[in-house]
């Protein structure tokens, strides 16, 4: 059965004002810009996010008025440093932050994934990090009783949006590069969307099953959406902007300059297709692969 | 005044780039100079957690001296034999996929640092304290100011066997004691890390842009080096507490005529390194 959904459709049946979304979940590689912008878009109200690093997109929403809490290990622009919008929240507004570590956010969606309570790990021991944070009790080994760890809780969000090169119709995936915690937070998930580049027929999917690290009983919509990620890269897509980072660095000190960007990127372009024209060709095309690194063929026969 | 260039992740990022070396017919730039100290603590054979900004260049440059052997890990999942065929701006750049030895997931790079395979993590912060502990969360002066958080940085600190911190080297960037223990180091002193049940490690050294300080068996730090043109009163007036020595404070070795073609041979614009 074809899961196949438009952008609009897709944020509006699955992303709820107040749920928790998990997204960035391959760190700085496809990040769902282009479904963060529709949520944007739909003025989804009181969400949770989710993710180790976010990039610039959970400041984006965060800056847009969708967010109440975030669950994060680091909230900035990787490449220039802070996200203006991410410290007004904070600074100004007290928004609540769940301090994580990048280890620690990935234990909490494996223990999700896994459907155990908690999994135990020796990172963060002294911590400040785990100082009154729910998602950090200390425990003692059953097997060594002097040994001393934290138990991170577990956690399930609502919803996760990733965005891949390949899938079919039923949201079997493809994706290739750095995964992140991209494999935990869909398996944790209540309800998955997956953007991707391309769709294709479920014989490609089938033909390498290693390669497929979604499947598709996982999912319940897919959509296509091509330079759904820009400007974070999409390996053997394109590559990712860095022109793009600097410039919303710049453009979003101020609140005020925050609300022009997203009225320029966002709120000016009804989806997705008009924010690439609005991109240009050139910018387009200069992101473009310029030497493809095909792997070998790997023999699955029998 | 902590801004946003104080927030890296990893890195001493842009602060480091506009300075200029003390000396003043210098041949290469502050920032080409912390990187070669931190290529120093690269040893052959290393499993290192790289990060990015200057310590990405400090892998390449080890890669290509004295540290051939060296492989670094990065917490999306990559592990690397060969430095990134291009300079690249986050670890997750396609140049940084292409060839790697392997590409898997945050999970199992984790658990080979908490397994204690991961021999050295550089680090960056806004604040380190006098016992090497690190805040990259929030800085509590007469407003809070909010930082981006530990990333990777925690498990890091809290997991490899030894780790090195890259810092702009200011007073309020030094406190005695960190307003948040984002990354631990030797906490309040010797022993602190056992009685809290860390496995293992703390900090090597720290580099910053004036000196380079290590810690002794009682955890503390001491100023082990000063770079060339820095006089030993700066340094000792930029930091927050009564900073100790070395038994000898010599100057901070000036980069090889090897390690500054490999830094520019990498950093071609000087993005990072300029």
């Amino acid at each position: 059965m074809s899961k196949l959904l438009s952008m609009r459709e897709a944020i509006a049946d699955l992303v709820p004002d107040g749920c928790s979304v998990a997204m960035g979940l391959q760190m700085e590689q496809m990040i769902p810009f282009a479904a963060g912008h529709e949520i944007i878009r739909q003025k989804k109200r009181n969400l949770t996010l989710i993710g180790p690093i976010s990039d610039i997109l959970f400041d984006q929403l965060i800056g847009a008025g969708c967010v109440e809490q975030v669950i994060a290990a680091w909230v900035g622009n990787v490449m220039m440093g802070s996200a203006y919008n991410f410290r007004r929240a904070v600074e100004q507004d007290g928004m609540k932050v769940f301090n994580m570590t990048n280890f620690t956010i990935a234990l909490a969606l494996q223990a999700g994934a896994m459907g155990v309570p908690f999994l135990p790990t020796k990172t963060a021991l002294g911590s400040d990090t785990a100082k009154g944070n729910h998602f950090f009790y200390q425990i003692f080994s059953p097997f060594a009783p002097t040994e001393s760890l934290w138990a991170v809780r577990a956690l399930n969000p609502d919803v996760t949006i990733v965005h891949v090169q390949r899938a079919d119709s039923e949201g079997n995936a493809h994706c290739w590069g750095n995964f992140g915690v991209m494999l935990e937070g869909v398996r944790a998930a209540k309800r998955v969307i997956v953007v991707a580049e391309e769709i294709v027929d479920p014989e490609v999917i089938a033909s390498d099953a290693n390669r497929t690290v979604i499947p598709g009983f996982l999912v319940n919509a897919v959509v296509e959406c091509p330079y759904g990620a820009h400007p974070s890269p999409v390996q053997g897509y394109y590559n990712r902007d860095n022109d793009f980072f600097r410039e919303y660095h710049e453009q979003t000190k101020t609140k005020t300059g925050s609300d022009a960007w997203l009225d320029r990127w966002v709120y000016g372009v009804p989806d997705h297709e008009a924010y690439s024209d609005q991109l240009g060709a050139d910018r387009v095309e200069a992101l473009g692969v310029k030497q493809h690194a095909y792997a070998a063929q790997a023999d699955f026969g029998y | 005044m902590m801004t946003e260039t104080t927030t890296d992740r990893v890195g001493t990022g842009a602060l480091a780039r506009s300075v200029e070396p003390g000396s003043t017919n210098a041949t290469y730039t502050l920032s080409e100079l912390m990187v070669c100290a931190a290529a120093r603590d690269i040893k052959d054979g290393d499993l290192v957690f790289v990060g990015m900004r200057l310590p990405l260049i400090a892998f390449v440059v080890a890669k290509k001296t004295h540290a051939p052997s060296a492989i670094g890990l990065f917490e999306n999942g990559v592990i690397r034999s060969t430095a990134a065929p291009e300079l690249i701006y986050t670890m997750a750049d396609p140049p940084n996929i292409l060839g790697a030895t392997q590409c898997l997931d945050m999970l199992s790079v984790m658990g080979l640092l908490q397994s204690g395979r991961v021999d050295l993590g550089f680090l960056g912060a806004a604040e380190v304290d006098r016992f090497g502990n690190l805040n990259s969360t929030q800085v509590n002066g007469a407003g809070t100011i909010r930082l981006p958080g530990s990333g990777g940085a925690c498990d890091i600190a809290s997991l490899a066997h030894r780790f090195v911190v890259l810092l702009d080297h200011k007073k309020e960037r030094l406190p005695e004691r960190v307003s948040f223990m984002t990354s631990p180091g030797f906490g309040d002193g010797q022993g602190w890390r056992k009685k809290v049940g860390l496995p293992r490690g703390g900090p090597s050294a720290v580099i910053t842009t004036k000196t380079v300080l290590r810690f002794g068996d009682d955890g503390e730090a001491y100023a082990d080096s000063v770079h060339p043109g820095i006089e030993l009163e700066d340094v000792l007036s930029n930091t927050g507490w009564k900073l100790q020595l070395g038994k000898t404070v010599p100057q901070t070795p000036e980069p090889s005529p090897e390690e500054l073609q490999a830094i520019r041979e990498y950093d071609k614009e000087g993005f990072w390194t300029s």
